[in-house]
């Protein structure tokens, strides 16, 4: 993409954002007119419909912003990190690690936000650290290490599934959790996983040429006098903070961080200083969207955004997959 | 004056080199060859922190290198790697990560790292290729492209491993045009190549490698007289002349 363009391509993409997320909150159950909307939210904040504003629309439209956001830089990172335009969080187990943390969390009878949020983390974590071994122990080639990841998850999986079993109390996770969805947020829940992803954020954009050089590879990182294996270390934190704390209050959403990253890098090229604030921007709105349209299709019912992301996602996972051609083709990023 | 002095290195606890001296001078070729495997790659990695030195010194004009922060480092030695990522960049955009190791927060690009960039792109005939993408590009062009971001580094002492890698016979020899040019702006360029006959015409000298160890080092013309090519490789190197200047070629050698 040419310089010229980008700043206006983020900041419309910005605006866009920000009109999904105005009408995620004047549109459900109750619908809202916009003068409506802006008097409920600065002046007559004691009426009941404000109540629903406040204490349901807002928490939900801004956790879907936020864990869009998450999971979108999650997916960018561990495909810069891990080489790999297959790789993302909830392919190579990293939300099934944070499910697996916020289970054993709700097992313990922790069930803060921040507790959760922090389970959640190691969770995704543990899972990160496991698939970065396999995927440098073994030399594996770009599509092993995604079937690392599906072995990763499964067993990750299978350890949320037993501890469910062994405790009916954790059952309760069950349906949306896995799925994914906003329906049950609250601000007690998206405060803690808030925190963490905009200190997640604001950290990684520091860093944006730190990812670059890191993505050329480590014998050439560490040519041009950067630490590849420090720094491969901290955006492997970073993307397994940003991905627990998203699933810690989303549930598994899937797909997100791979859709997202892989359609923007097509609009704004590799260069993480461009590619990631416009994944940020359009992971929110795109999760903003989806949640928004689950809502009000369905109304007075809803569908977990997870399932439309699972339906859009699966095929695209599809198309990549075939375009690597056994993960040499077009794939040696 | 880049020196590296009784160095055992390896990889986790496994050693591959033995006690490997080699002092290589500003303004010089010095190349490397030996049969596969022979800890060439693992020598000039242990230079720029890739492999592991269990003992020994590698100096930079006297001072320890290991010691050296890994930006000034990068300011003074630049490596090309064997196995390099085809990141989806420009190729402007990659040679300019040669400038890296030179920016400080909020790491933008001055004029002069452009320069430099455009500098390295011309000396390596990729300039008219800086919008493409690397991915658009062969092989060869690839390795012209990260020769250039090693360029692009300005450093004194310049390791290659292996750069010829997938170059055609007319950039092969561009490439030690510019080897040769790097050389005499003083820099102290280390190469490790598998071509012996290219090591012969453009090397001022030559470390042959067996088994971890330096075996010998020389001129070209000491190797040959000393006849360590073909203990090493079994093969014979024989000069000919040709239109008055000498060539070699390989023969099977009678021994093997």
């Amino acid at each position: 993409m040419k310089r010229k363009w980008y700043p206006l391509l983020l900041t419309g993409s910005i605006f866009l954002c920000f009109l999904i997320a105005l009408t995620s909150l004047m549109l459900g159950v109750i619908h809202f007119t916009p003068a409506e909307l802006f008097r409920y939210l600065f002046s007559d904040t004691n009426a009941p419909e404000a109540n629903i504003l406040f204490y349901a629309r807002l928490p939900r439209t801004l956790a879907a912003l936020l864990s869009g956001a998450a999971l979108a830089l999650a997916g960018g990172i561990l495909q810069n990190v891990l080489a790999n335009p297959l790789a993302s969080p909830n392919v190579v187990g990293v939300n099934a690690g944070a499910g697996f943390g916020v289970t054993l969390c709700c097992a313990l009878g922790f069930v803060s936000g921040w507790a959760m949020s922090a389970f959640a983390f190691f969770g995704s974590l543990l899972a990160v650290i496991c698939i970065s071994l396999f995927a440098k122990k073994i030399s594996a080639s770009k599509s092993t290490v995604i079937l690392g990841g599906i072995a990763l998850n499964s067993i990750l999986n299978a350890c949320s599934e037993s501890v469910a079993v062994l405790d009916p109390d954790v059952a309760m996770l069950k349906s949306e959790f896995r799925i994914g969805g906003f329906s049950a947020v609250s601000y007690t829940r998206l405060l803690p996983a808030a925190c963490m992803i905009l200190i997640a954020m604001l950290l990684l954009f520091t860093l944006f040429h730190e990812l670059d050089v890191v993505s050329l590879g480590d014998e050439t990182a560490v040519g041009l006098g950067l630490s590849a294996k420090k720094y491969r270390a901290l955006f492997l934190i970073l993307s397994a903070l940003l991905a627990g704390a998203a699933v810690s209050f989303s549930g598994l959403l899937g797909f997100v961080g791979l859709i997202v990253p892989h359609f923007v890098r097509k609009l704004t090229g590799n260069e993480s200083k461009k590619f990631l604030p416009m994944a940020a921007v359009a992971g929110a709105g795109f999760v903003c969207l989806c949640d928004t349209l689950t809502r009000v299709i369905f109304a007075p019912y809803e569908l977990p955004v997870g399932i439309p992301m699972a339906l859009l996602g699966g095929p695209c996972f599809a198309v990549l997959l075939m375009q690597t051609k056994g993960g040499k083709r077009r794939c040696s990023k | 004056m880049f020196q590296i002095k009784n160095l055992c290195a390896g990889y986790g606890n496994v050693p591959v080199l033995h006690g490997v001296s080699l002092s290589c001078e500003s303004g010089t070729i010095t190349t490397v060859i030996g049969a596969n495997g022979c800890g060439k790659s693992t020598l000039l990695k242990s230079a720029v922190g890739l492999s592991d030195v269990f003992s020994g010194e590698i100096l930079l004009d006297g001072k320890p290198v290991t010691n050296m922060r890994e930006n000034i480092r990068a300011q003074n030695i630049s490596y090309l790697a064997q196995g390099k990522n085809v990141p989806d960049i420009t190729v402007e955009n990659l040679v300019l990560h040669g400038r890296f190791p030179y920016l400080s927060y909020p790491r933008r690009y001055r004029a002069c790292d452009r320069a430099a960039a455009w500098n390295a792109m011309q000396k390596m005939g990729v300039e008219t290729l800086a919008d493409k993408h690397l991915r658009e590009l062969s092989g060869g062009m690839r390795q012209n492209v990260y020769i250039a971001m090693a360029l692009c580094q300005e450093t004194d002492v310049i390791l290659m491993d292996e750069p010829t890698s997938y170059l055609d016979i007319a950039r092969q020899f561009r490439l030690a045009e510019t080897m040769q040019s790097l050389a005499k702006e003083g820099r102290a360029v280390v190469a490790v190549l598998h071509d012996i006959i290219l090591a012969l015409k453009i090397s001022d000298q030559i470390a042959v490698m067996e088994n971890g160890r330096i075996v010998f080092v020389g001129t070209p013309e000491e190797i040959l007289k000393e006849k360590i090519i073909p203990r090493v490789f079994h093969v014979d190197i024989l000069p000919v002349l040709c239109e008055g200047e000498t060539e070699y070629v390989y023969r099977k050698a009678e021994h093997s």
